[in-house]
């Protein structure tokens, strides 16, 4: 079930960033009002919100400037929910480099969190079962960290997070291979 | 307790010929938790261990129910696979003290040693004399008697095997020793991690902290009397110190960040301990009256795994700073750091010998984890495992085998190897894993 659920707001993410050229204003996310993902979903869905500058104002002649603004906040809004969805990241072996793709969804993290300054957010690091368990559990709080220093630059309070490192103690997936290894390379973000 | 007094001992400084051979032992443990033993089973020997007879003692008296004292004193010989014993079955007599040994026998039997020896009950002791003879040279290398109460007739037997095994080598026998290490069951859901202590063989197991957050890095002090050791209980990695005779616990270190790798020092009154309350992981001096803290490293990287060196000025510890885990040595508290490892990109958690000859970790070549060790005069490196998921190396004290954890068929288990590498015994759990090995000190 949350596998599903991840693997549709990824889908969802990717969508997104096709077409996100016009809208991705950089604004920062206002707290949503909880509109339904349904509507959200079928606003992003339709061609008026990103068909507008492109067309030069043709398809949305109909709508006041403020409409246009309103609906491309929405989507925006729902573009950062559904990457909220993504509450885990990964890594490679020995680095604490957090990937390129993981950057978007922890930007809108920061955004959420600094949006709700009384919610809190514990950021747990993890590392595979390969090499020392002491150093791995020092690896695990370097992955934590920078994750900790990426949401705080991003906009979240130091107040807000707080870190916490089980080196390869608490495996995501059992098993001693590749695939197993970097599902357990991760940080995890858990709102509490 | 046990009482000895020793009779015309021989030492002969025999050195043994290198251990190139391998035993292998499977092991099984008992059902309940509380007594969770690891048992012995060896399955393979070798031609080049020193054959030995160790015949079964003779007994006066009531002697207790369990296994026979001088059959575990034959495995604790046999499982440093440096002897090889002689079964019962294939003995010709059964002698019983020294003038019942005919040389003759022994000798075409093709035996280097005979232990004989003789049990009584003695009230609520049982009092063990016993002789070990040299067939080659025809003469007896030692005897001594030594006892202890019913109730602890292995501690007898490990101590006549220490004795014979330093009368053989001439190095200190470890079987008297214990060992530490936390098992890991994650059957039903919650996991169980508990921290025990058992004999070297794996028998009298008792379990001395459980708990369903990790518990990591359990260290003796130097005295052998307690444990320091990482525990997750309260949610967050705090190190503690635990006395094992009372049970009493304190918490030493449970500062924001990382409290981790607890290291003691020879006075056994500070540790040296990895923090990350400054910024990033840290080593630190922390003295355990006053619970004051002396910083040792400074560094953006890594900075973990501290332990010790034999002259207890200096110590080794683990850094990332030149990109990946190395072993690096400080000669003292404030010196310049030195590089010890270059052989792979990945080399940690240092274990120096007691002199300062060689130092033992864990080495990445290609795709496994092995234990290695550096000869600190030659900077020669030799890897000593086969095995391929190898953590945790842990030297006995008297510098002759080496514990470490490793993967088995997906379960986490503990092996023994001869300290230049031969393969010796493993100790795995039948119900989930077992880890973090540490060999106690010989107790004082």
């Amino acid at each position: 079930m949350k596998l599903a659920t991840q693997q549709k707001a990824l889908a969802l993410v990717f969508s997104l960033g096709l077409v996100a050229g016009c809208s991705s204003t950089g604004g920062t996310a206002e707290d949503g009002s909880d509109d339904s993902d349904v509507s959200a979903v079928d606003q992003e869905g339709g061609s008026t919100v990103y068909g507008g500058d492109d067309e030069d104002g043709v398809s949305s002649a109909d709508m006041t400037e403020e409409e246009r603004r309103e609906a491309e906040a929405r989507a925006e809004r729902a573009e950062e929910e559904a990457m909220r969805e993504i509450t885990t990241f990964y890594f490679d072996f020995d680095t604490a480099e957090i990937k390129s793709e993981a950057r978007e969804v922890l930007v809108a993290h920061a955004r959420y969190l600094q949006a709700n300054p009384d919610q809190d957010v514990r950021i747990e690091g993890h590392a595979d079962e390969r090499g020392t368990k002491e150093y791995n559990l020092a690896l695990g709080e370097r992955r934590a960290n920078a994750v900790e220093r990426f949401l705080v630059v991003n906009g979240a309070s130091r107040s807000q997070t707080e870190t916490i490192s089980y080196g390869e103690e608490k495996p995501a997936v059992d098993g001693s291979d590749e695939s197993a290894w970097a599902q357990n390379r991760r940080v995890e973000l858990v709102f509490q | 307790m046990m009482g000895t007094q020793m009779t015309n001992r021989t030492n002969t400084g025999t050195r043994l010929p290198a251990v190139a051979w391998l035993l292998m032992i499977a092991v099984m443990v008992g059902s309940s938790p509380a007594s969770a033993e690891l048992l012995i089973r060896i399955t393979e020997g070798a031609d080049s261990a020193i054959p030995v007879a160790v015949v079964p003692f003779a007994e006066s008296g009531d002697m207790p129910s369990g296994d026979k004292i001088s059959s575990i004193v034959q495995d604790d010989l046999t499982m440093t696979g440096e002897f090889r014993p002689l079964p019962a079955e294939k003995m010709l007599s059964l002698p019983s003290k020294g003038d019942e040994v005919y040389y003759r026998d022994w000798r075409l039997l093709g035996q280097r040693y005979v232990l004989v020896g003789q049990l009584t009950r003695k009230g609520d002791r049982i009092e063990a004399r016993y002789e070990l003879f040299d067939v080659n040279r025809e003469e007896r290398v030692m005897g001594a008697t030594a006892s202890s109460s019913v109730n602890s007739t292995r501690s007898l037997a490990h101590h006549i095997s220490d004795r014979v095994y330093e009368a053989i080598t001439g190095v200190p026998g470890a079987f008297s020793t214990k060992l530490a290490y936390v098992t890991l069951e994650r059957a039903g859901g919650k996991p169980r991690y508990r921290l025990q202590v058992s004999d070297v063989d794996g028998k009298r197991a008792r379990v001395r902290l459980e708990s369903e957050e990790p518990i990591l890095s359990p260290a003796w002090s130097p005295d052998a009397k307690k444990l320091a050791y990482v525990s997750f209980e309260t949610g967050k990695p705090a190190i503690y110190i635990h006395e094992l005779s009372s049970g009493d616990r304190t918490r030493v270190a449970d500062y924001r960040g990382l409290n981790s790798a607890p290291a003691w020092s020879e006075d056994g009154r500070s540790l040296l301990v990895t923090l990350s309350k400054d910024g990033n992981a840290e080593i630190y001096k922390l003295d355990i009256e006053s619970r004051s803290l002396k910083r040792l490293t400074n560094h953006w990287s890594i900075d973990t795994e501290p332990t010790w060196d034999h002259t207890g000025e200096g110590f080794f510890f683990t850094s990332d700073r030149s990109g990946g885990p190395q072993i690096y040595h400080k000669a003292t508290e404030d010196a310049e750091p030195r590089r010890i490892t270059f052989g792979s990109r990945y080399n940690a958690r240092p274990r120096p010998d007691n002199d300062g000859k060689y130092v033992y970790y864990v080495h990445q070549r290609d795709k496994a984890f092995h234990i290695a060790r550096t000869d600190l005069r030659t900077e020669e490196e030799t890897v000593l495992t086969r095995t391929e998921s190898d953590e945790s190396p842990s030297l006995a004290p008297n510098g002759r085998m080496l514990i470490y954890a490793t993967k088995q068929g997906g379960d986490s288990v503990l092996t023994v190897i001869a300290a230049d590498g031969g393969a010796a015994y493993s100790l795995p759990a039948s119900q989930g894993d077992v880890r973090e090995p540490a060999w106690s000190p010989i107790a004082r």
